[in-house]
């Protein structure tokens, strides 16, 4: 089983058209994860039936049982995340605040505080149109998001490309470049870039690039709008030059993103001339992995 | 006669990429053409509102938080603060007391509780603050030092920050981190009105369908700003309707501003319909602060 | 020597677990005896944050002087597996403990410099 996750660092690259593209011309040989969990989007595209949900939970939460409380005030006292209010003589744990530190569960001296596992989203497995089964998940309005849930929707990746004997898990990655990435990025054969020609893709691309030191996969970039800003894509390819990136396509600027993803489709789906151009991008990474 | 307090806006977007950024920095360089207007930068991770303004010059300073330090002489190596730590940030191997900066929730459980005192709380950087001011526009920047992980704490820091210092300003901006998981609960969280940044697919309807959500918990105003309009899906419209968000702007698609865009440049003098289309945005927000006065 | 693996499994002829602080089990095997304890590490994967320096505490407790694993440890662990100066090699994917160690005899993995 090989991993190819693909990440931008900075969002509205086109991340999850190419995760999904790649998913099209690859449907056969692989399956797909979405890791982008805070802003899951795949689903959509490839309108997803959920065999299989599962609530899931990260880390804890304090709970005060008011009929042990002895309103001493101690919790409020020891809390650095004003986590803690006073409203009608009754001390209350404001959920959104905390930590799940277990400092006031400590200090209390009536034991009247406990943790709980605090929920933070669903985990699906589902069918798609593209007859490829998806693992992707949903985190719960202003939760954390972990690299646990990341690394929990992987898991159940790679259990269906066991179960379904596909060769390949297409990981469309966490935005960004900090924890959930590094957890998408674990197991990672090849890693997929998708940058465009602005100064902040472009230093976001450097920022992964160096997080990747330590993973040592094979690389790859595509340059998505690369028309936009000449000069700047000049830059990128320098960089991608330099550091033994593989250049794998340039796509110019086009409505065609915004014009499949109103139709539902994936744009390899949605142009016969995209489907050949993301046909040649699944060659070209399955060659580097084998 | 007293001054009143400013009048404070986030702006934010489920998903990244839609143009908050874009609409964060037109619309302080337009307030700030007739009132005094301060934007800060909460996008921690990622702070580019400065690539803007390249004729302000940011001073910054070092912004901290508290994390433990191990001192070897008072430790009698009970194993307490090891227990003590949910996030694994304390550790104790052997004889000796290892702190993991990144992972610290700076909770001070581990320092506190022990019974020596051998774990004082000592401060860490964090990231920085910037400030840069420039006729009525002030422009703030809070940047996460790289290989930091946890940004809600330096927003807060920045929101904490900034209430003594620009309490004279008429608008607080907020440009807020993309998504909508916890640090853009913090970062909008002292707003009078949140701004949401949103385009009109499929994707854009989704991520902002979560935003709403989130943001309805702490029961904020919300007004809708669509921008790349008029690439045909009017889902987003609908759905703003049923909720009774008001869609206050609708920002052309056009290759040009994403050129501009491209190239780091404000592009409102050139784009008569893009103006407008921000001048809607100022009204309101003018408006709304009567009504709310 | 006492080489730990980062371990699907609990026993030589299991799969490699790429991951260190997610690593379904730490497997010690002692080449002097050629015994193997496993030591399960699932309460670890399943923490929110901090998994890297949990399992750096178990692999403390094992002692050994050899680390094999598959993308190296991350930052947090990085500083504990210095500190107890285990010889780390990583880059074991799609093998089999027994391969792995095989591997390593042979001079095939590589040494990471923490």
């Amino acid at each position: 089983m090989r991993e190819i996750v693909i990440l931008s660092g900075k969002g509205g690259t086109g991340k999850t058209l190419v995760s999904a593209s790649l998913a099209a011309v690859g449907a056969k040989e692989a399956i797909l994860a979405d890791c982008d969990v805070d802003a899951a989007n795949i689903h959509l595209l490839l309108q997803t039936k959920a065999v299989k949900t599962e609530v899931f939970y990260s880390g804890e939460l304090a709970n005060i049982n008011q009929d042990d409380c002895i309103s001493c005030g101690r919790c409020m006292e020891v809390c650095r995340f004003d986590a803690i209010g006073l409203s009608n003589q009754q001390y209350k744990i404001e959920d959104a605040e905390c930590e799940g530190c277990g400092y006031c569960e400590k200090v209390c001296p009536a034991q009247a505080i406990t943790l709980k596992p605090r929920r933070s989203g669903i985990v699906y497995v589902s069918d798609s149109r593209l007859k490829m089964p998806v693992a992707h998940a949903r985190l719960d309005p202003g939760a954390d998001n972990s690299g646990k849930l990341v690394a929990k929707v992987k898991d159940e990746a790679r259990k269906l490309a066991r179960a379904e004997n596909k060769e390949y898990v297409i990981i469309d990655g966490a935005p960004g470049i900090g924890c959930p990435v590094v957890s998408s990025l674990a197991g990672a054969k090849y890693v997929l870039f998708v940058t465009e020609p602005t100064q902040s893709a472009l230093h976001d691309l450097k920022r992964l690039h160096t997080l990747l030191q330590k993973f040592k996969p094979v690389t790859g970039c595509i340059i998505n709008k690369n028309d936009l800003n000449a000069e700047m894509t000049q830059e990128i390819k320098l960089f991608l030059k330099e550091n033994r990136i593989e250049l794998v396509a340039e796509l110019p600027y086009s409505d065609l993103f915004a014009k499949s993803m109103i139709g539902q489709l994936t744009v390899a789906e949605a142009d016969k001339q995209m489907f050949t151009e993301f046909e040649k991008i699944w060659k070209k990474i399955k060659e580097r992995l084998s | 006669m007293t001054t009143p307090p400013p009048y404070r806006i986030a702006i934010a977007s489920g998903k990244g990429g839609t143009g908050k950024t874009f609409v964060a920095v037109h619309l302080a360089k337009m307030i700030s053409t007739s009132a005094s207007c301060t934007l800060v930068d909460l996008d921690v991770e990622e702070p580019n509102d400065s690539i803007f303004f390249p004729e302000m010059e940011l001073e910054s300073r070092l912004v901290y938080k508290q994390i433990p330090e191990w001192n070897e002489e008072r430790c009698t190596l009970c194993g307490l603060c090891s227990k003590t730590c949910k996030f694994h940030a304390v550790m104790q191997l052997g004889d000796s007391v290892i702190v993991f900066n990144e992972l610290c929730h700076s909770c001070y459980a581990c320092s506190e509780l022990c019974p020596n005192d051998a774990l004082p709380m000592k401060n860490q950087t964090l990231g920085t603050i910037g400030i840069a001011k420039s006729n009525q526009l002030t422009l703030v920047e809070s940047r996460l030092k790289v290989g930091e992980e946890q940004a809600v704490p330096l927003i807060k820091k920045t929101h904490r920050n900034l209430q003594t210092e620009v309490n004279k300003t008429d608008y607080i901006l907020y440009d807020s981190p993309p998504g909508t998981s916890c640090p853009v609960v913090a970062a909008t969280k002292p707003a009078d009105l949140v701004l949401l940044v949103t385009e009109p697919t499929s994707f854009g309807l989704n991520d902002l369908k979560l935003a709403v959500e989130t943001l309805r918990k702490t029961q904020k105003p919300m007004a809708i700003i669509i921008n790349r309009y008029g690439i045909g899906y009017e889902d987003v419209e609908q759905y703003c309707e049923i909720e009774k968000l008001p869609v206050i702007a609708k920002i052309p698609y056009s290759r040009k501003i994403a050129e501009a865009y491209a190239l780091g440049h404000i592009v409102t003098e050139s784009d008569p319909e893009l103006l407008s289309q921000l001048k809607n945005v100022v009204d309101f927000i003018k408006l709304h602060r009567n009504e709310n006065a | 020597m006492k080489i730990v693996f980062t371990s699907q499994g609990p026993d030589m002829d299991s799969q490699m677990d790429s991951r260190f602080g997610r690593a379904a089990y730490l497997v010690s095997f002692s080449s002097d005896d050629n015994t193997v304890v496993a030591i399960s590490n699932s309460e670890v994967a399943s923490e929110a944050h901090g998994a890297g320096s949990a399992t750096s505490k178990k692999l403390f407790e094992l002692k050994p002087d050899v680390l094999i694993t598959g993308n190296g440890p991350g930052e947090t662990a990085s500083k504990v597996i210095k500190l107890m100066n285990i010889k780390t090699f990583a880059n074991a994917h799609d093998m089999t403990l027994y391969e792995a160690y095989e591997a390593f005899k042979q001079g095939k993995l590589k040494e990471l410099a923490l």
